[in-house]
C-alpha cells in the first residue's frame, strides 16, 4: 500500500519537475513547480514527517511560489523571444543529465541496496512535530537562531534592493515639518472694514 | 517489496538532475533558472527527510528545514535582484549580463 502511495506520488513529481523546465510559458513553470511541491509534501506525510510537509505547503506554495508568481507576472518580458534557441541546449543539457544519473547509479550500487524497512519520523516522542520541537530549542537552538537571522538578511536586503527613490515625487519631510515654528507659518493680519487684504 | 530509503533516494537523485538539466536548457531565462535550483533543493531535502526517517534520528529533518529557510532567503533575494536588473536594463536574458565585464 505504501509502495503504491509512493509511485504514484513519486510519479507525478518527477513529471511536473520536467513540465516545469519545460514549460513555454513561465506563469506555468510556476504552477507546475506548486504541484512538485505539493506532491513532495505528500511524500513526506508518506514517512511521517508530517511537520516538514506543512512547512514545505506553507513556506514554498504559500510564500515562494507566489513571490515567483508576482515576479514573473510583474516583469514584462517577452517569453517567446527568450524560449527561442533553447533546442540547440538540448543534447548538452541530457549529457550532462545522464552523466549525473550514471554517476549517482555507479556509487549507490557499489553501495549495494539498502534493506531496512522500518521508518520512525518522531523518535522518542509521540507526535513528528514534538520530536521536532523538543531539540529544536534546545539542541539546536543555535542553528534555528542563525536561520532566523538569515531571514532577517534577506528581508532587508531584498528591501534594500528594490527601494527607489523616484524624483518629482511630493513626499512628507518628517524634519522640516517638526522644525516649523508658529513665527514662520502664522502672519496676524489687522483687517480694516470695508478694505480688504 | 516494501518501501525503502533506495526509493527515496532514486526519486531524489532524479529530481536532482532534471534540477541541473534544467539550468542548462533553460539557459536563457533566469526565472526558470531560479526554478530549477529549487527543485535541486527539494531532492536535497527529500534526501534529508528520507535518511532521517530511515535512521530514526530527527536531525535530518532539522537540518531538512534550515536548508528551506535558506532556499526561501535565497529566492527573496534572487528574485529583489532580478527586478531591479529588470528595472535597469528593460530585459532579463542572461546573456546580456555582462555590464561588469568579469
Amino acid at each position: 500500500m505504501e509502495l503504491i502511495a509512493f509511485y504514484i506520488f513519486a510519479a507525478i513529481v518527477t513529471v511536473s519537475a520536467l513540465a516545469v523546465i519545460m514549460a513555454k510559458n513561465p506563469v506555468h513553470s510556476v504552477l507546475w513547480l506548486i504541484l512538485t511541491f505539493f506532491t513532495a509534501a505528500g511524500l513526506f506525510v508518506l514517512v511521517g514527517a508530517e511537520f516538514l510537509a506543512m512547512l514545505l505547503v506553507v513556506v514554498y506554495v504559500g510564500a515562494v511560489a507566489v513571490l515567483f508568481l508576482f515576479v514573473v507576472m510583474m516583469l514584462d518580458v517577452d517569453f517567446v523571444e527568450l524560449k527561442q534557441g533553447t533546442l540547440r541546449y538540448w543534447p548538452f543539457a541530457a549529457l550532462i543529465g545522464l552523466a549525473f544519473i550514471a554517476e549517482i547509479a555507479l556509487a549507490s550500487f557499489a553501495r549495494g541496496a539498502s534493506t531496512t524497512t522500518s521508518f520512525d519520523a518522531s523518535p522518542g516522542a509521540d507526535t513528528n512535530t514534538e520530536a521536532i520541537g523538543q531539540v529544536m530549542y534546545t539542541e539546536y537552538f543555535l542553528l534555528f537562531q542563525m536561520a532566523g537571522l538569515i531571514l532577517l538578511v534577506a528581508m532587508i536586503g531584498a528591501i534594500v534592493l528594490t527601494l527607489r527613490e523616484r524624483p518629482g515625487v511630493k513626499r512628507q519631510n518628517i524634519a522640516r515639518q517638526t522644525s516649523r515654528r508658529r513665527e514662520d507659518a502664522i502672519e496676524k493680519v489687522e483687517v480694516e472694514p470695508g478694505k480688504g487684504i | 517489496m516494501e518501501l525503502t530509503i533506495n526509493h527515496f533516494l532514486t526519486l531524489s537523485a532524479i529530481l536532482f538532475t532534471i534540477g541541473v538539466v534544467g539550468i542548462f536548457v533553460n539557459r536563457k531565462n533566469i526565472i526558470v533558472i531560479l526554478m530549477a535550483i529549487e527543485l535541486i533543493l527539494l531532492s536535497v531535502n527529500i534526501n534529508l527527510v528520507a535518511f532521517s526517517v530511515f535512521s530514526g534520528t530527527i536531525a535530518g529533518q532539522i537540518f531538512a528545514m534550515l536548508v528551506l529557510t535558506v532556499a526561501a532567503a535565497e529566492a527573496a533575494v534572487g528574485l529583489a535582484i532580478l527586478v531591479v536588473y529588470f528595472r535597469n536594463r528593460g530585459d532579463i536574458a542572461v546573456e546580456s549580463v555582462d555590464l561588469m565585464k568579469g
